[in-house]
């Protein structure tokens, strides 16, 4: 059948998505839509986004219905230039059902452990084709927060994710917690993938030890994107912080949340629950204070790392929410040509996760 | 990978995570070891379950099983508690614990209070509790609120696996007696549990289902059932948002309030006989505290004043079913039931 017709389906936001809800169509049929445009709300039980698209063209067919619930990867519309006629596109929906749900299977990330001398190491792995990207969390996060990146940067080549020392389900006794501890261990992944070189993608804490590792490191390093990065500026939210590494409970770790987005109605029950799962495991609060106490004391962050970084062989870019209320927009001054999302917060590779994906696979693929 | 594990299995690796921390924490109780010393993997029963099978070979020395008299071995256990040992009882159903509610309501409650704060009693007494089982009346009581009762004692009542695990080690490290009871009939149900430990603290309710036009607060098996009714009244076009308690007590009052003032409905389920349960208590509290919000009468869905039946057939109705939950919200949305 025609290559002219662009298939739009429910997209698989992370491990655990099977299913999502289409809540409502954010365009009529007959427009025309570029890529990045937002096409449709969906939500999961972990999270509600808009889906932006990847393709563009003439939205030719709404195949999903508002309010229903669809499988991953479900066909939900059908973009066409207008020569095709509706009885193609008729025949292209007719059949399309078939495959949907047995390529679910094969495209989920392969999530594996490795014992690293740090301890035992989480990560994910997205085999394909080139130098890998490496994606590296933030404070207190884990890989999921890449949930928005992964796939997307898997379609180019291979991706990598871990969870850092101390997060996610990777160790979490670790005794004195620094820089260099986090550092070490995305290097000891790469040597035990045989990973020579990387595309180092870090957001906010992540960021300060991609950049730390590009420039002890530059041999293991093809280029290095900043997202909402640490280590750039001395300001960072204490607030946040405090409220984040104190919370025991579910009504005082989801205004700390609320922080680290733009739109806080992302902020759902789900995201806080799985946040405090992780916050409830033995040793995990120990280590947030320790860490905290050594990277980010106080309401200042201890290590800047951005004279150095002008000076690195290897391309450096920077992405950051112009509404970020932990780590200020302004710091993205110290990359050259960094750039700065409207409406989006900390969380900017969530909240705008199709242009994020966009900018890095116009930096990493080529 | 996600890993999965039944309610079962989740007490057996608590107990198991928390005895290889500390070897102050020790298990007691009937047949728990099962065949000590016998040969063979076989007589090794693990409980009347099976729920401490296998923890012998791992924790030799921190199992005991005890003569057939629980007024003996919880005594023991509370005794044991008081002088810095880490205790957990297994009694095979709550509906036991009669014979030795001496040393747990007047002794064991009373100590930190009546020694000043002094005295610490970190025991942890778990019993199944529950009908369902088809096991008759002196087998299957949901006796939840005379524990609630008595200051002193904390009571946990989980509904899934991943609350067990966090609960009981919690239980365990807790400095007070803690009565933890396991519903019989959510023994083999699974869901993720993370290999590491955790704890979850004490008096914090969870928000089992989100929702806007009623509150469900229940517990144990009822949970579930609740779930359940709720996705019957989805497709009627009523919202529900269900409140798992959790623990007892304490309580957390607070997600209940905040949950009634925006739906301004409440719904009591509790598989306990309805005279001074834990649903009457939500209900007076919620009339206190959050009267103004309410836009009706509260409902309350529970087991009749009635010991459990042995008959299949009357015991299915004497247990709060999806059915009867979805009724009592339908009737404080003012429609009649179905």
């Amino acid at each position: 059948m025609s290559g002219r017709i662009v298939p739009i389906l429910m997209p698989k936001w992370g491990l655990s998505m099977k299913q999502g809800t289409l809540s409502s169509w954010l365009v009529e049929e007959g427009s025309e839509i570029s890529p990045g445009d937002e096409i449709m709300d969906v939500e999961t039980d972990k999270i509600a986004n808009a889906l932006e698209a990847t393709d563009g063209g003439l939205l030719r067919k709404r195949v999903g219905m508002a309010g229903e619930t669809y499988p991953v990867r479900a066909l939900l519309g059908v973009l066409a230039p207008p020569s095709v006629p509706d009885s193609e596109i008729d025949a292209y929906v007719a059949s399309f059902t078939a495959p949907v749900v047995e390529e679910a299977d094969d495209e989920e990330p392969v999530r594996l452990f490795l014992d690293l001398p740090v301890g035992r190491i989480r990560y994910a792995e997205r085999p394909g084709d080139g130098i890998p990207v490496l994606l590296v969390h933030g404070f207190g996060g884990d890989l999921d927060n890449w949930l928005f990146n992964i796939d997307a940067l898997a379609e180019a080549g291979s991706v990598v994710a871990l969870d850092l020392p101390g997060h996610g389900q990777s160790v979490k006794s670790v005794a004195a917690p620094s820089l260099t501890t986090m550092t070490d261990a995305v290097i000891g992944l790469m040597d035990s993938l045989g990973v020579a070189r990387a595309h180092l993608v870090g957001h906010s804490m992540g960021g300060l030890v991609a950049g730390r590792i590009g420039i002890d490191r530059p041999d293991r390093v093809a280029s290095i994107t900043l997202i909402a990065a640490a280590g750039l500026g001395e300001e960072i939210n204490g607030a946040y912080l405090d409220g984040f590494v104190s919370a025991s409970s579910r009504r005082d770790l989801k205004p700390a949340l609320a922080h680290l987005f733009a739109d806080q109605g992302l902020v759902n029950r789900s995201m806080v629950e799985d946040v405090l799962k992780y916050k409830r495991l033995d040793g995990v609060g120990a280590f947030l204070e320790a860490l905290r106490g050594t990277l980010f004391p106080g309401d200042r962050q201890a290590t800047d790392i951005a004279d150095d970084l002008a000076g690195i062989g290897c391309p450096c870019h920077a992405i950051w929410g112009a509404e970020d209320a932990i780590i200020p927009a302004a710091h993205a001054g110290a990359v050259e040509g960094a750039t700065v999302i409207d409406g989006a917060g900390h969380m900017v590779q969530m909240e705008k996760a199709a242009e994020v994906n966009r900018l890095i696979l116009s930096w990493t693929s080529s | 990978m996600a890993r999965t594990l039944s309610m079962k299995d989740a007490i057996n690796e608590a107990l198991d995570q928390e005895m290889g921390r500390d070897p102050t924490v020790v298990v007691l109780g009937e047949d728990i070891v099962g065949g000590t010393g016998s040969p063979g993997e076989d007589d090794a029963w693990g409980g009347a379950m099976g729920v401490t099978k296998g923890l012998i070979h791992k924790h030799p020395g921190q199992l005991i099983d005890t003569p057939l008299s629980e007024s003996a071995y919880i005594g023991a256990a509370i005794g044991a508690a008081t002088c810095g040992l880490r205790p957990v009882a297994e009694l095979m159903f709550v509906d036991f614990m009669g014979v030795c509610l001496d040393q747990i309501f007047n002794q064991a409650a009373k100590f930190r209070y009546m020694f000043g704060g002094k005295a610490e009693t970190p025991v942890v007494i778990r019993a199944t509790c529950g009908a369902g089982f088809r096991a008759a009346a002196q087998h299957s009581q949901m006796l939840t609120p005379i524990f609630t009762h008595i200051p002193g004692l904390k009571v946990v009542c989980p509904s899934n696996a991943y609350d067990t695990k966090g609960l009981l080690i919690q239980s365990i490290r807790d400095n007070d007696p803690v009565i933890f009871l396991e519903h019989k009939n959510l023994y083999d149900r699974e869901t993720d549990v993370p290999e590491e430990s955790y704890a979850i603290p004490f008096g914090e309710a969870s928000i089992a289902r989100e929702g806007t036009d009623v509150t469900i607060v229940t517990y144990g098996m009822m949970v579930p059932y609740s779930l359940e009714a709720s996705e019957t009244l989805k497709r009627e076009g009523i919202d529900v948002e269900v409140i798992d308690l959790r623990t007892l007590s304490p309580i957390d009052l607070d997600t209940v309030f905040e949950s009634v003032e925006m739906t301004g409905r409440l719904v009591c389920v509790d598989e306990a006989n309805p005279r001074c349960s834990i649903a009457s208590d939500v209900a007076a509290a919620v009339a206190q505290e959050a009267f103004g919000s309410l836009k009706g009468p509260v409902a309350m869905v529970t087991a009749p004043h009635a010991p459990v039946p042995f008959s299949s057939a009357l015991e299915d109705l004497y247990i709060p079913s999806p059915e009867r939950i979805a009724d009592g919200v339908r009737q404080t949305m003012g429609e009649r039931s179905s």
